[in-house]
């Protein structure tokens, strides 16, 4: 067991990891954020998705020792400062892009670390980005359709195929 | 997952130093370790983390006009500053797995593990690229030609650190990846690259001795370099190529004519 400290969300936060502590489970178990979902555990399906120093990781693929002092942001984070929905999430909101919400978390962390490369991406763009994301209730269009309106952009009416 | 002591030296000494321990094992990205560990399917006392490494990260250009990249190096990393200096490698690191993976992902791990069907070991053949090995005993330098030994084997000994990888530029080159979409991995994909002195094919997720090169069509394109010269050649033994439900043997040896052929046309 070893004491590992990060800055989540902006505050600076402890608990102990054992070598084997994955990052999800150090945020879960040892922060009580469960707001980052564990969907595979195979690294297959990207619902544990959060930012480790500006960039999107698996966190179920990490581990917590090895990010001593990083920089982290999980779903939690995404909110706006007043406690109301982030743009993004507010988007998956508005374009109804969940259903059950199981790989949410994980498809608002990915889409707006995208935004922040690439703050118009195309709809192709989108949907290459969101490769390993996997969702199985929405059917994808409804989340490409969030991701395209919280860039601003028009988003075209998508029907269901 | 079996629980185990995690080490986290700072440079490549002491990461060498702690692969001496009895059962110890490096950990790189983890996107490969780390779900093999949770199977159950791999296990130390000790990993040793190269994450925290600096020396071994990043890219550079040594004096022969080669791109040296860094060990610890993620794909994303090298998706981005290998844009411009060697396009067909950013592109090809920059369409493995999703960004997540490539985000912790490192070269060195990918041609350690040479998975049979992995991206980066048709990089490093066909490019020709040389292999900055690191142990107790020194660096060695590997040539590709000489270190990807068959399915999950290289010429890498045990406690031994890929520290680097020199990439000589091609005139002309290009990945196509057919992609298997569950695992994201190809189903089979060719590296082509065309030097002064010849063409290098190299071929990953067909042969069930991992990576090759396509010694026919290096020829027949060293020749005539156009998608028409593989068109032309008979496709390898399918009796050599994985089979599984994705694809058969057949199948697999009709998709490295067409992923040959598609390379040449985009290179
Ligand atoms: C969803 C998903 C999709 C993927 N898609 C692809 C794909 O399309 N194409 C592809 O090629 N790969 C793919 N991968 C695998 C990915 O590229 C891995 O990052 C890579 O295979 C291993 O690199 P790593 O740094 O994560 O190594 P690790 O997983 O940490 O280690 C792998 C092995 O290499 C050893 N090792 C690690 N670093 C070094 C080093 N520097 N020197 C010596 N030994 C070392 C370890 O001891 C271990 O045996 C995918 C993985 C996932 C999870
Ligand atoms: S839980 Fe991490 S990728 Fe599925
Ligand atoms: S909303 Fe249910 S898995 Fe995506």
């Amino acid at each position: 067991m070893a004491k590992v400290t990060m800055n989540v969300n902006g505050k600076s936060r402890s608990a102990e990891a054992e070598g084997r502590t994955l990052l999800v489970d150090w945020l879960r178990e040892g922060l009580r954020l469960t707001g980052t979902h564990v969907g595979c555990d195979t690294s297959q399906c990207g619902a544990c998705v959060v930012h480790v120093n500006g960039d999107p990781v698996k966190a179920c693929s990490v581990l917590a020792q090895e990010l001593d002092g990083a920089e982290v942001t999980t779903i939690e984070g995404m909110a706006n400062a007043d406690g109301s929905l982030g743009t993004v999430q507010q988007a998956f909101q508005d374009y109804h892009g969940l259903q059950c919400g199981f790989c949410t978390p994980g498809m608002v962390m990915a889409a707006s670390a995208l935004l922040k490369e690439n703050p118009q991406p195309s709809e192709a763009e989108v949907r290459h980005y969101l490769e390993g994301n996997i969702c199985r209730c929405t059917g994808y269009h409804n989340i490409v359709k969030a991701v395209m309106a919280a860039s601003g952009q028009q988003v075209e009416p998508v029907a269901a195929e | 997952m079996y629980d185990f002591e995690l080490v986290k030296p700072k440079t490549l000494r002491e990461a060498v130093a702690a692969l001496q321990a009895e059962d110890a094992q490096a950990l790189g990205g983890g996107q490969t370790l780390l779900p093999t560990m949770k199977a159950r399917l791999a296990m130390a006392e000790q990993f040793v983390a190269l994450s925290g490494i600096d020396e071994i990260k990043g890219v550079c250009l040594d004096d022969d006009g080669r791109i040296c990249i860094g060990g610890g190096t993620t794909h994303a990393t090298v998706a981005r500053e290998c844009a411009e200096s060697y396009p067909a490698l950013a592109s090809l690191a920059g369409r493995i797995g999703d960004p997540a993976v490539r985000n912790r992902g490192t070269i060195g791990g990918s041609i350690a593990n040479n998975d049979p069907s992995a991206c980066y070991p048709a990089g490093a053949l066909g490019s020709n690229a040389t292999i900055m090995a690191e142990g107790p005993n020194g660096t060695r330098e590997i040539a590709a030609d000489d270190f990807f030994l068959g399915m999950f084997t290289t010429a890498l000994e045990e406690g031994e650190i890929v520290s680097e990888v020199k990439f000589p530029v091609p005139e002309r080159a290009r990945y196509e990846k057919f992609i298997q979409p569950a695992s994201r991995f190809p189903l089979v994909a060719a590296f082509v690259a065309k030097f002064s002195d010849g063409v290098r094919v190299a071929i990953t997720g067909a042969s069930s001795s991992g990576v090759f090169r396509w010694t026919e069509a290096e020829e027949a394109l060293s020749a005539d370099w156009s998608p028409d010269a593989v068109k032309g050649l008979t496709a390898p033994d399918a009796g050599e190529m994985i089979s599984d439900l994705h694809g058969d043997g057949a199948y697999r040896a009709h998709l490295v004519k067409v992923m040959t052929a598609r390379a040449v046309a985009a290179a």
